[in-house]
């Protein structure tokens, strides 16, 4: 009973607290932004708390809190994500300089509701031992019979799919999409898997010789499991055309954020040369920051043209999309 | 009868208790105001009808695998001496403390085209080889009935702990053999018991997410999920939801019609447990049997996690983890005597007023087990954000929050979810109260709260103790609530296991996994140890209870 006092005390009074801090409410795991955010505090005194859950929880919890929310900022993945907090009043817009210049246009909101601080690029991985990358082209050629029974997908219901998907929308419009979408499904080697890592698995084993994931999780598996090295490799998709498919994680002031000034600083900082490695890096993703170079493992990986569609069209189709892969089977 | 003003109190005090559980489920329900034709047309053309007959199937599936588990290794350890019976007797509850997600993913991961015993395989036959696809239908069932045949276990051994043996005496007296004996006397004797276990492993298997996720078996829940987080339509999944909330009702209605008003009155005084001794083959097959299945339940997934936890350990054993640990287990146990408290209240209840209103509050006080936790979660925030907001309106408070991310909020939240698994082994065990032994008692001036204090909470220890087991395991293990309604920086485990899963890093959740299992392992040894001491004092339990509330 003592406990819950204190803690119901310590809650109350660090509400009446406005000292310089930042409070998060964050998607993106915390042994990602705790070292990111210890740093912050530790360069200028400003502390930063947050409390982590999934993305539909958080939003949840912003709406019902409304402008009694203790959030400045809300930090997901996916611009999915952050398009549909915008489109959900849950965000207010930022003018900043530094951010318009860190943050390259294609990778934040329209509306500046909200920004990119890394970038994921989901792309094609395969088998070196069973093909060569000379017969690998694009996520649509994955579509093709030539494919049929070689091709591994991650479940529909990861939103890096959705995203993927609602991309081709963007570029294809729905009727090509579709037969695109079914066209893989009618080439899959096995029933799609709960995660990346899996299927990655999946191919150096041979179950499958191509795939679709996004670059961190091969560069994960390769760091835990080296001897997977020559059974697994990338290649950057669509190169002759629209390039690699991206998505980031990025993050948006809220509505009612008590904290303002404090909270676009860090968003600031954030997008700096000083914390971009820091933010990417952990996670080996791509910095947002044209200015900034990737980690040596995963500059490794070599340079590829990355699609230059507004993120934002993943959040505004992904509902599209999800209806399209329903229509199309891909479970 | 006691007049109907006496049990006012306390049919108030039931319908508080349902109340408080069903706050949430009208948060849930009231979603139905606002219809979302665009996604429903979109759902119920293109997903519901498959995952309905898959729903159902996997429903049905687990049930009957949790049957065929849960009661067959009961009825061995409960009536049965064999090699190894007082370890399988505890052990055999420990995949209790392990997430059904974290065992999904374990096995998944062992039995897949890419797990080892595949591999090895494939380099015994050739490369072509392939083995029935793990994640599918019936995976799930299988790995299911594994993770939640503890719930029919637990409970069938209790009612085949402290009836097993009369009920096989009174078979042989009527010339019937252990066999006919088991299905003709014990087993219709222990349905109470068997199936409030298996409800609460279906309604389980109903709001699971997390394990068929990883199956690949799309069911109701994931419809929820899809509405929810992929077409963005909350009140699409809340109306979904209140679907689950029909379903659970309804199997709670097939669950109280198969009890019936029937009483299950023990006859006298209960004996000491003599267990026949086996022997030659049905020894080594009785002890082969629990070792297989503790092995694949528990053993082996387990041994994985620590291979796992080991690896990441340098790296991820940090100063915080006592913390954890010991939010872990004070929310736990908080959590764990503030549902036996209520379930106490609601399962009293429903047994003195036996009105229809009383065992509709029963119902709705349940049924929270069945909704996935996530959109339970919502459900508790949104009236609690309400709440705060209004006060700090009203008062004009410089705050964020009142009630907001306290402890408190947080074990009345997880209360609403757990209040099932405490009642159902409350309200059968009161099953098992004799009306005479009540009428003993008051003859004897006894009544009231006398009454529960000296007859009941004795007749019901191990009840009691099996339902705060079960609410300390599943409170251990629980995520969705714990995230959205814990206070900053308050870290359980559980939460620690989302940080590392929500990314993909499953060998880094190993780690707070292992130390779950751990401090789940806690209880279950201290119930082993009390329910041992409480049957070998069992001689004469009924009469001398009685016999005490004279003094």
């Amino acid at each position: 009973m003592k406990k819950l006092c204190v803690a119901l005390l310590g809650l109350v009074m660090a509400g009446t607290a406005a000292a310089a801090e930042v409070v998060v409410y964050s998607a993106r795991n915390e042994q990602l932004i705790k070292p990111v955010f210890d740093a912050y505090t530790q360069e200028t005194g400003v502390t930063v708390k947050f409390i982590t859950d999934k993305e539909g929880p958080l939003m949840a919890r912003l709406k019902s809190e409304g402008q009694n929310t203790p959030a400045d900022l809300l930090l997901t993945v996916d611009a999915g994500n952050l398009w549909q907090a915008a489109h959900a009043g849950l965000l207010q817009p930022v003018q900043s300089e530094a951010l318009n210049k860190n943050v390259p246009a294609h990778l934040r909101d329209p509306d500046n509701q909200w920004f990119g601080l890394s970038v994921r690029a989901r792309t094609i991985f395969y088998n070196p031992t069973l093909i060569k990358p000379e017969q690998l082209s694009s996520y649509e050629d994955l579509a093709d019979p030539k494919w049929k029974g070689k091709l591994c997908l991650r479940t529909s219901k990861k939103v890096y799919n959705q995203s993927l998907v609602a991309m081709l929308i963007a570029q294809h419009g729905e009727a090509v999409t579709e037969r695109v979408v079914k066209g893989w499904v009618a080439n899959l080697a096995a029933p799609p898997f709960p995660d990346d890592t899996k299927m990655l698995e999946a191919i150096a084993a041979g179950q499958c010789q191509v795939g679709i994931a996004n670059t961190y999780y091969f560069g994960r598996l390769l760091k835990r499991q080296p001897e997977l090295e020559g059974k697994v490799a990338l290649f950057w998709a669509n190169q002759d055309g629209s390039g690699v498919h991206v998505n980031v994680a990025g993050a948006g002031l809220t509505k009612y954020a008590k904290h303002k000034d404090e909270a676009v600083k860090l968003l600031e900082w954030l997008s700096s040369e000083k914390a971009q490695n820091l933010f990417a890096d952990e996670n080996m993703e791509f910095p947002v920051n044209p200015a900034v170079k990737p980690a040596p493992a995963v500059a490794a990986w070599g340079a590829f043209k990355p699609s230059v569609i507004n993120v934002a069209k993943a959040g505004e189709l992904q509902g599209d999309a999800v209806k399209l892969m329903d229509r199309a089977g891909y479970k | 009868m006691l007049s109907r003003r006496r049990l006012l109190p306390l049919r108030v005090a039931v319908w508080a208790v349902a109340s408080l559980a069903a706050l949430p489920l009208v948060v849930v329900l009231s979603s139905l105001l606002h219809p979302e034709t665009a996604v429903w047309a979109h759902l119920g053309e293109h997903v519901l009808p498959e995952l309905i007959g898959t729903t159902a199937a996997l429903v049905l599936g687990v049930c009957a695998g949790v049957l065929l588990l849960g009661v067959s290794l009961a009825w061995l350890t409960a009536v049965y001496e064999f090699p190894g019976r007082r370890f399988f007797n505890w052990a055999l509850m420990l995949p209790l403390a392990m997430p059904a997600y974290v065992l999904a993913f374990v096995q998944v991961g062992l039995l897949d085209f890419t797990g080892p015993l595949q591999t090895v395989l494939r380099g015994w036959f050739g490369a072509d080889l392939r083995l029935p696809e793990i994640r599918s239908l019936g995976g799930a069932v299988l790995v299911l009935s594994l993770s939640f045949y503890p719930y029919v276990y637990l409970l069938a051994r209790d009612a085949f702990a402290s009836q097993g043996q009369r009920a096989l005496e009174v078979a042989q007296s009527l010339g019937l053999t252990p066999a006919q004996g088991f299905w003709r006397v014990a087993l219709p004797l222990a349905r109470p018991w068997i199936a409030a276990g298996v409800l609460l492993a279906m309604m389980e298997t109903l709001a699971d997410f997390g394990a068929v996720y990883i199956f690949g078996v799309d069911t109701f829940t994931t419809a929820i999920y899809k509405a929810w987080f992929s077409l963005f339509s909350l009140p699409a999944a809340t109306q979904l939801a209140s679907l689950l909330v029909l379903a659970a009702l309804t199997l709670m209605s097939l669950e109280q019609w198969q009890r019936g008003w029937r009483r299950y009155t023990p006859t006298g005084r209960s004996q000491v447990v003599r267990r026949r001794r086996l022997t030659g083959w049905a020894a080594a097959g009785a002890c082969g049997f629990a070792a297989l299945v503790l092995a694949v339940a528990f053993v082996v997934p387990v041994a994985q996690l620590l291979i796992w936890a080991i690896e990441v350990a340098p790296q991820d054993l940090d100063a915080r983890y006592p913390a954890f640990i010991g939010r872990s287990l004070l929310l736990a146990v908080l959590a764990a005597l503030l549902v036996v408290g209520l379930a106490l209240v609601v399962g009293y209840g429903e047994r003195r007023i036996r009105d229809r209103s009383t065992m509709l509050a029963a119902r709705i006080a349940s049924v929270g087990y069945a909704i996935p936790g996530t959109v339970l979660a919502v459900g508790v925030f949104v009236p609690v954000a309400w709440l705060d907001n209004g006060l700090i309106d009203v008062f004009g408070l410089q705050t964020s929050a009142v009630f907001k991310g306290t402890v408190a909020v947080m074990l009345l939240a997880l209360a609403a979810r757990f209040l099932a698994v405490g009642l159902q082994p409350i309200s059968s065990g009161l099953n098992r109260v004799s009306v005479n032994q009540e009428q003993a008692a008051r003859s004897l001036g006894a009544a009231g709260a006398t009454l529960v204090w000296r007859l009941h909470l004795p007749l019901l220890r191990r009840s009691l103790m099996t339902a705060a087991l079960l609410v300390f395991v599943d409170v251990m293990k629980e995520m969705p609530i714990t995230l959205m309604t814990r206070p900053f920086g308050w870290d359980t485990l559980a939460v620690r296991v989302f940080e590392m899963t929500s990314e993909g890093e499953w060998e880094r959740a190993a780690l707070p996994a292992v130390a779950l299992v751990l401090v789940g392992l806690l209880p279950v040894i201290m119930l082993t140890r009390t329910a041992e001491g409480a049957r070998a004092a069992a001689s004469g339990y009924a009469g001398a209870t009685v016999t005490e509330v004279v003094r």
